[in-house]
């Protein structure tokens, strides 16, 4: 069979309906009223809305949840004898799909999957959320507002952590099966054969890419990024406006610092929870030892961190950016700070350098 | 004499299983130290995971104590020490101090061995020159004793352990010996002077310039808080000692131990898998984030 399922506008929640059987799970991007309207990744039942807007909050959170128990701990204690205790670790992993993300989002987790599974220890929470993903992506129709995956390798059509690839087209969608999960799925759908739409496939995503701003050359920002390091001038006026606040890391695709909490009394009688949370190296008290000592005190240290590790040390550790270009941490900043401007800045400081090793 | 054959160092001893659960264990002794420091021994529960568990000196491991959290140290014992597991831990924090509260027969958790150690095999036929500040004393102590154990591996083996007042001076009840033992030149210091103290007087950095050990096929070994570390090495420095003869161990805070939360990194290196051993030519190729 082929790789191209053709389907109308309308038939999208077919598609859900008929993918849905074979997930525990599934999220789909949906409209959320509030004082800010928000579209996020909300779990799915026949009927709900389907939203193709892009999400506000990436759907990182399948994998990485913003907490997540490890284990459950008691201690039993006993007047005769040595007391008892248990732990019981508790993985919890159901069969998930992720429908309609962004390639940005989808790369995002490719991101993730180096320090989780690929470094010392495979991380078992993320590994078995993991092994049981199906991700779903739509193209880009184009750039939008704050986004910059092209400056980061990738573009509003790169397909890259999908397993099928939705395409808008005049008539409908084309779904494209990129990995054996997904062409499986794609035949159990049984849509219409999408082969002859392929054309306007890439013509679609021609004028995607198309709509895009010429992006800057990053292939050497991380040695940029190492020349800048000591100069704690720079990042200080850099992060001048910084709150501090950590929205940048919630909302980010592909930050995953984290923090681990025990939650509960280990003798009452219903124990306690070891608790696995998102956390934010923005924050004051996200390095401080308990002596007092912090090795990134102030505010610029933090996003001096933050920037090398995204651009310089995880690109020197695995060969790719810790970034996909999606833009919520710009968007989505109370003070406007651009994490572009950072790296253009940084380039700009070093071009404008003299060299201090006398000549290049 | 002879020069020994390069070697290459053993394989690092890794966690097994799911890493985030420790190993359940039980405090089989309480040694209270110092004012703010204790030493406990701890006992693993499960039988094979005692015969199993092997581990090189300088390597660190979680300690939990269940409902308030977990925390990082040395784990103080050598590994000739198979009878028990030994932190010694200085009460800062919530977890330290709930450390400071068990009392034997408590139930803990340990997850270890974790990060690299210290690269011992290549200090063979070389004399090593160990410096010890307040709590740092704990790594230092772990691979002195190691380092005892094997003497006819190595040259001269020197001890500097400075303390803030003698009170603070952890493992007391071995300091005679090691005063004593003709196999070890030790010296004491304290930061300034108290009465019936017969030791030296002065900051560890002064006091180690007075000594002058001579860098010649010499390797430094030195743990303490970040401050003495930094005037230590200048010291070292000053001394003659090269950037790959000088080898500290480092302190973060840290949480999953793994390399993956993203808190104990110096640049792109994790203290908690990368370290905590370090040569100070390996800290000149990182970032200067101290």
């Amino acid at each position: 069979m082929s790789a191209y399922s053709y389907l109308t506008a309308q038939e999208i929640p077919t598609l859900v309906e008929r993918l849905a059987p074979h997930f525990e799970q599934v999220l789909v991007p949906t409209e959320q009223k509030g004082v800010k309207e928000s579209v996020i990744f909300a779990p799915w039942t026949k009927g709900s809305p389907i939203s193709l807007a892009k999400a506000t909050v990436p759907p990182k959170a399948a994998v990485f949840p913003k907490c997540e128990t490890l284990f459950s701990y008691k201690i039993e204690k006993d007047t005769q004898d040595a007391p008892k205790l248990t732990l019981n670790p508790e993985i919890y992993a159901p069969k998930t799909l992720i429908f309609a993300a962004r390639p940005c989002d989808a790369l995002g987790l490719n991101i993730l999957d180096r320090p989780f599974l690929q470094s010392h220890y495979v991380d078992p929470y993320y590994a078995a959320k993991r092994d049981k993903l199906c991700v779903v992506t739509l193209t880009c129709p184009s750039g939008c507002e704050n986004c910059f995956c092209h400056w980061v390798g990738i573009g509003p059509a790169a397909t890259q952590g999908a397993d099928i690839v939705l395409t808008a087209i005049k008539s409908g969608y084309v779904a494209q099966a990129m990995t054996q999960k997904g062409q499986e799925l794609l035949e159990k759908c049984a849509f219409k054969d999408g082969t002859d739409k392929v054309p306007e496939v890439n013509q679609a995503r021609k004028a995607a890419w198309e709509s895009l701003k010429p992006a800057p050359d990053l292939s050497q920002i991380h040695s940029t990024l190492a020349q800048s390091f000591a100069d704690l001038d720079f990042w200080t006026q850099e992060t001048q406006a910084c709150l501090s606040c950590g929205a940048c890391t919630y909302f980010c695709p592909t930050c995953y610092c984290f923090t681990i909490t025990d939650e509960g009394d280990a003798q009452s009688p219903q124990g306690g929870q070891r608790l696995r949370s998102q956390d934010n190296c923005m924050a004051q008290l996200y390095t401080r030892e308990a002596s007092g000592h912090n090795p990134r005190p102030n505010k610029a240290l933090r996003m001096r961190n933050r920037v090398t590790h995204k651009y310089m040390t995880y690109k020197e550790t695995w060969g790719a950016f810790a970034c996909s270009g999606c833009g919520r941490c710009i968007q989505h900043c109370p003070v406007g700070l651009d994490i572009r401007a950072i790296l253009l800045a940084a380039i700009a400081r070093t071009t404008n350098t003299p060299d201090m090793q006398g000549g290049k | 004499m002879v020069t020994p054959a390069p070697t290459t160092n053993p394989s690092r001893p890794k966690m097994q299983g799911n890493p985030y659960v420790p190993m359940p264990a039980t405090v089989k002794e309480v040694i209270q130290e110092t004012p703010v420091i204790k030493t406990i021994r701890v006992v693993l529960d499960d039988e094979n995971a005692r015969t199993n568990f092997h581990f090189e000196p300088g390597q660190v491991g979680q300690v939990s104590v269940f409902g308030v959290g977990e925390a990082t140290f040395v784990i103080a014992s050598p590994p000739t020490e198979t009878n028990y597991l030994q932190f010694s831990v200085m009460r800062a924090g919530e977890v330290t101090s709930a450390i400071h509260k068990l009392n034997v027969g408590d139930k803990v958790g340990v997850r270890a061995p974790l990060g690299n150690f210290f690269p011992y095999t290549s200090w063979q036929g070389k004399n090593v020159f160990f410096i010890g500040g307040g709590i740092g004393m704990a790594p230092i102590r772990t691979i002195l004793l190691h380092l005892l154990a094997h003497k006819q591996d190595y040259g001269t083996i020197s001890l500097l352990y400075g303390t803030r007042t003698p009170n603070d001076m952890s493992y007391k009840y071995e300091l005679e010996d090691w005063l004593n033992r003709e196999d070890l030149n030790c010296n004491l210091c304290i930061d300034t002077a108290a009465p019936n103290w017969p030791h030296r007087v002065g900051l560890i950095p002064n006091v180690l310039k007075e000594l002058a050990p001579s860098p010649k096929n010499t390797v430094a070994v030195l743990c303490g808080p970040p401050i003495m570390i930094r005037f230590t090495i200048q010291a070292l420095q000053e001394l003659g000692f090269a950037p790959e003869a000088i080898v500290t161990t480092l302190e973060r805070r840290m949480k999953c131990g793994l390399g993956i939360c993203g808190r104990c990194n110096i640049g792109g290196s994790y203290v908690c898998v990368d370290g905590p051993v370090y040569t100070l030519k390996q800290l000149q190729s990182l970032p200067n984030e101290l």
